[in-house]
């Protein structure tokens, strides 16, 4: 299938700011069943300077400065991607088999599930999730079907509600209140998983806008959506599962980044010099082309 | 035992009384019972001392450290409270032969380390090849992802580092910890040295101590030598002044001639590097890091950093500046590492590591955990991936078998096996050394006390060069884990002693061609900014304590309540209520003023701060018991004398650079803003009974308005003395002509093209000197008061880039 995508993310401070220095994270990344056949970030104002490069995970982020007085930013994104149905994949571990395979990994490239096992900034240790993980199991699952039977139970447990939490609200405040989007989905999964010794990580990404005829809408397709990965053995490799629709990721899911969470790969993120609150609006569109 | 000095010093009293702890090493005296050599002489000049005598000695060296301030902040306390440098003034001897083995084991483990390090962040074949375990690294917070891939524009990862070693029982020297960050001690050591001379002048002239001087020159050299801009300066990258060590890094960036520079007060531009000065961005590219390396760059590390710069990693992959030492080096801290590091040095040089490091298990491994496990009796087991000695951290860790710190119980033992069987891979455990002990002098007699000793690396063009001695800390009780200065250890000098006599070094280059008067740099943004709001809090809590005077003087006079009503007003809009005696809101503006000095406390004197801390902790304790009133107009009247105080102190010593005309504006247009706002109330035709008299008062310019206009008080009379003089300190108008004087020296006169601030200053100045009484009505004063201020805005625009 391919899309075209528009995304539109902007931001208006209440007094001019100073010197801004910024990272974007929101062009598809090359790969993984995904081909980007023409991509273009635009940012307003015009910056003074701007770097395009890939960041440790192969994510490409755009690095760009804003150093004279302005009152907000704007991205726009345009981009038409080619995304193939996911591969299928090798056999998974048995759940029980995989540490023994992860003492015997001795690799620290980007793919390497060695980074996605211990807690990161927004992915602390949480003895209740953990707990719900494991109450999730029963004897004898392959790592993949233990990844999916937590993702299942998680989506049961939790509503999603837009207005429940932020983009801030801790995954553990989320588990409480039972309610969130799609990042507090993906983060109390892999909070999950990695209580299980699953390496998991943050994908960032498009949903198509509308369904296909005879199926329903997606949550989560009206703004940047996240799901997760988790790795299921050397020859499985990486599963997404998206527990916010309680389905895999497939040719609706468009990849824009991985990372351990969310701090690894917000949209955009920056510093500035200035004072006063700021609004942002985000808006996006994936259409099939043609 | 039976000890007996090799050759008998005239006198030997204290060695002879001298006990040092069964079965444990002395640097006095070794396993025999002998004098090691070298101490012949300190022991007879203490000997042939009388204690008072002694304590005279000890005094000028601490008197030399109080008049440096040197100073050392106790780690994680958010004030600004420091505690005296805890100096120990009997110096550490080594003879030059037994340093010589110190320093080749140390340069060995110097160049393992760059070779570690370089791996890490390159082709990671250690981790590959199964030479360190991939956890280690991929779990590792130093690790920082960023920095993979990026090859350090000097060649190297490692520039300049610290060893803590020290000497176990079988005599043999052992490395504690790598400190390759941004290990902090080298300005301490010149001072200990230069602290040490004070206190053994004649003995340190006749013992050939090999110098200090020589290390800094070579490093100092070899950080210029890193500029690829002959015209940018060398930087020291400070984390500011709340961290523990923040007067080492100010004395040793004055020693050195390096800026000391803050993260808010670098910026980065196409790539480049560039410090924020009064007179625009200044080229930076060399740094050397005081800042841990997470905290460096809140873009692409730590997020919730508050110390660094953005765009520094963009500046550092581009190329364009040399860091000392790269980021990411923090790697090489780990705890645990130390368990891989022998048997890495057998695979990448052949050669196993000349000066061993403390025995260390990582517990990530069956068999490792399970020798901690079986032997945790003689172990120090804690967190594997922290930079620290556990006993430093706060993290639960156990010593000798008992639990300690993150909440552990005492008698705790019990959890320690569980602990270790839920932690494993967290966890690492390092052998209990006992240390060699030193004699300190105490009560008129030499104890022994534990000691490490703390070794400076600095890559030069003749490669690593090491200081020689110069840093020791000694605990302060038997316990070797209680050395640390955070736990009430000293520290102390270590000298190097040659069988011959040694060069004398100096900073001091030879000197030729006529002398030249050094010429500061241009003076940082943030430096600026904070002298400037300095200047207008002080200001603004002067003028808040004359209203406050004048509004509890008349408290209690009927005939004043009117005018007790429009004070209230003013007063309110500046956030103070009156009705406290001592409004939270003046002790708020006081501490703004705290806040800023604490920000620049290294450009102004030591005296100045003092005052202002002491009219803070005056207050505070006032606030308890002043009541309203009489009692609150008097405390009032003892502030205003302690302010002025300050104000003295600051305005007699401070020199008159920039820093000091950016002070002067802000109090300037403090004081202006608030007197034409003063007048604008009481000035007013339909002002209170008493306004005028009050305006008067408030102005301080009682005296010479009787003296200028005999009784009779008129709004003309006020508004002439109190806005359009020019002679009156107390006036508008003499204000406004100080802005327009600093600023023209700032920037060299108000020739040329004019900025914003200066064409601001100039309308506003000509705009009241052609106003006359009448003209300047209330309408008239509030519109100033509005220009008076926007000249803030308009500075930060002009200056602080």
């Amino acid at each position: 299938m391919i899309y075209d995508i528009k995304l539109r993310i902007t931001y208006d401070y209440a007094s001019p700011a100073v010197n801004g220095r910024h990272l974007a994270c929101v062009m598809p990344m090359e790969g993984g069943g995904q081909r980007v056949i023409a991509g273009l970030l635009s940012l307003a104002p015009q910056p003074e300077e701007r770097v395009d490069r890939s960041d440790f995970f192969g994510n490409p982020v755009t690095e760009f400065a804003l150093r004279a007085p302005h009152e907000g930013v704007a991205l726009t994104l345009q981009a038409r991607v080619e995304r193939l149905a996911p591969a299928p994949a090798g056999p998974s571990l048995p759940l029980a088999a995989l540490p023994e395979a992860l003492s015997r990994t001795a690799d620290l490239s980007p793919g390497s599930p060695l980074h996605f096992l211990s807690p990161s900034v927004r992915v602390p240790r949480h003895a209740g999730m953990a707990a719900f993980a494991r109450a999730a199991l029963h004897p004898g699952l392959t790592t993949a079907e233990a990844v999916i039977a937590v993702g299942r139970a998680l989506h049961g447990y939790m509503r999603f509600d837009a207005k429940a939490t932020t983009v801030d609200t801790p995954a553990a405040k989320a588990f409480e209140l039972r309610q969130g989007v799609c990042q507090d989905f993906s983060h109390i999964l892999i909070t999950c998983l990695r209580g299980l010794g699953i390496p998991a990580g943050y994908v960032s990404g498009f949903l198509r806008t509308l369904p296909p005829p005879g199926k329903p809408r997606l949550e989560g397709a009206d703004a940047m959506h996240a799901w997760v990965r988790a790795w299921c053995g050397p020859e499985a490799g990486w599963l997404e599962f998206d527990p916010t629709n309680d389905k895999m990721a497939d040719a609706d899911h468009i990849t824009v980044a991985h990372g351990r969470d969310y701090s690894d790969v917000p949209p955009i993120k920056g510093i500035l010099r200035g004072s006063g609150d700021q609004t942002s609006k985000q808006s996006v569109d994936v259409v099939p082309a043609g | 035992m039976v000890r007996k000095a090799r050759a008998k010093p005239q006198d030997s009293r204290l060695f002879d009384r001298y006990q040092p702890l069964p079965g444990v090493p002395d640097e006095l005296v070794d396993a025999a019972g002998f004098m090691r050599p070298g101490w012949e002489g300190l022991i007879a000049h203490l000997s042939a001392l009388a204690p008072a005598e002694v304590a005279q000695d000890f005094a000028r060296g601490e008197q030399h450290l109080a008049d440096a301030g040197v100073f050392f902040r106790k780690y994680g306390d958010p004030t600004i409270a420091t505690r005296d440098w805890p100096f120990s003034p009997v110096p550490i001897l080594l003879p030059e032969q037994e340093w010589r083995a110190i320093e080749a084991g140390l340069i060995q483990r110097a160049d393992l380390l760059e070779q570690v390090v370089a791996d890490l962040y390159g082709p990671n074949r250690l981790v590959a090849e199964g030479h360190l375990p991939a956890p280690l690294i991929a779990e590792n917070p130093e690790w920082l992802r960023p920095m993979v891939g990026v090859v350090p524009r000097s060649g190297h990862f490692l520039h300049f580092m610290a060893f803590e070693i020290g000497r176990g029982p079988d005599g043999r020297w052992w490395v504690l910890s790598d400190r390759t960050d941004a290990p902090s001690g080298a300005g301490f050591a010149l001072e200990n040295r230069v602290a040490t001379t004070r206190v053994f002048p004649d003995l340190y002239n006749r013992t050939n101590v090999h110098r200090l001087a020589g290390f800094f020159r070579s490093f100092r050299d070899a950080l210029d030598r890193l500029r690829c801009d002959p015209a940018s300066r060398v930087g020291i990258l400070t984390p500011g002044p709340l961290t523990d060590t923040y007067y080492e890094q100010a004395y040793i960036a004055r020693y050195l001639g390096l800026s000391l520079l803050e993260g808010e007060d670098l910026t980065v531009e196409n790539g480049q590097l560039r410090i924020r000065t009064v007179k625009g961005l200044a080229p930076v590219d060399v740094l050397w890091r005081r800042m841990d390396g997470i905290w460096a760059d809140p873009l692409e590390l730590r997020e919730d950093s508050q110390l660094g710069t953005p765009g520094l990693l963009s500046a550092v992959r581009q190329g364009h500046v040399a860091m000392v030492n790269a980021l990411g080096v923090g790697v090489l801290e780990t705890q645990a590492l130390m368990a891989f590091l022998p048997a890495i040095s057998e695979v990448q040089t052949g050669r196993p590591l000349s000066l061993p490091n403390v025995a260390t298990w990582w517990c990530g491994q069956p068999g490792e955990l399970a020798h901690v496990r079986a032997n945790a009796g003689r172990m120090m087991i804690g967190p594997a991936m922290s930079t620290r000695m556990p006993y430093e951290t706060s993290a639960r860790h156990a010593i000798g078998g008992q639990m300690r710190g993150g909440g552990a119980q005492a008698g705790d033992d019990a959890d320690l096996h569980d602990w270790l069987t839920d932690n494993a891979a967290g966890l690492m455990g390092k052998e209990l050394v006992t240390l060699s002990t030193t004699p300190v002098y105490e009560d008129g007699a030499l104890v022994p006390r534990p000691m490490t000793i703390r070794v400076f690396l600095a890559r030069t063009s003749r490669g690593w060069e090491v200081m020689p001695g110069g840093f020791a800390r000694i605990g302060s009780s038997a316990d070797t884990t209680a050395i640390s200065m955070r736990n009430g250890g000293s520290v102390a000098d270590v000298w190097v002693i040659s069988p011959a006599p040694v060069e004398p070094v100096t900073m001091l280059g030879p000197v030729a061609g006529p002398f030249l008067r050094a010429e500061p740099g241009p003076l940082p943004s943030r430096a600026a900014d904070n002298l400037f709001w300095l200047g207008r809090y002080t200001e603004r809590t002067e003028g808040l304590l004359r209203l406050l005077r004048a509004y509890n003087s008349r408290l209690h006079e009927a005939a004043s309540r009117p005018l007790l009503t429009a004070l209230r007003a003013r007063l309110a809009t500046y956030g103070i209520d009156p009705k406290e005696p001592l409004p939270k809101g003046l002790q708020a503006t006081l501490g703004s003023a705290v806040y800023s000095a604490s920000q620049i406390r290294d450009r102004f004197s030591v005296d100045g701060w003092a005052a202002l801390k002491d009219m803070e902790k005056s207050m505070s304790r006032i606030a308890r018991t002043a009541e309203t009133g009489m009692d609150a107009a008097l405390v009032m009247s003892v502030m205003l004398r302690k302010i002025a105080g300050f104000s003295g102190l600051v305005h007699e010593n401070m020199y008159r650079a920039a820093g000091w005309q950016f002070l002067t504006i802000g109090r300037s247009l403090e004081r202006a803003a608030m007197m034409t706002d003063l007048l604008a109330v009481l000035a007013d035709p339909a002002a209170a009974e008493g306004a005028l008299e009050l305006a008067i008062e408030v102005g301080d310019s009682l005296m010479v308005h009787r003296q200028r206009y005999a009784v009779i008080t008129s709004r003309a009379s006020v508004i002439d003395l109190l806005a359009l003089d020019e002679s009156n300190p107390r006036a508008v108008r003499f204000h406004l002509d100080v802005i327009r004087k600093r600023v023209d020296e700032i920037t060299g006169g108000s020739g040329g093209t004019l900025s914003d601030f200066q064409r601001r200053v100039l309308a506003l100045q000509t705009d009241l000197a052609l106003h006359s009484v009448a003209s300047l009505d209330t309408g008239a004063l509030r519109l100033l008061q509005g220009r008076i201020l926007d000249l803030s805005l308009a500075l930060n625009a002009t200056f602080m880039h």
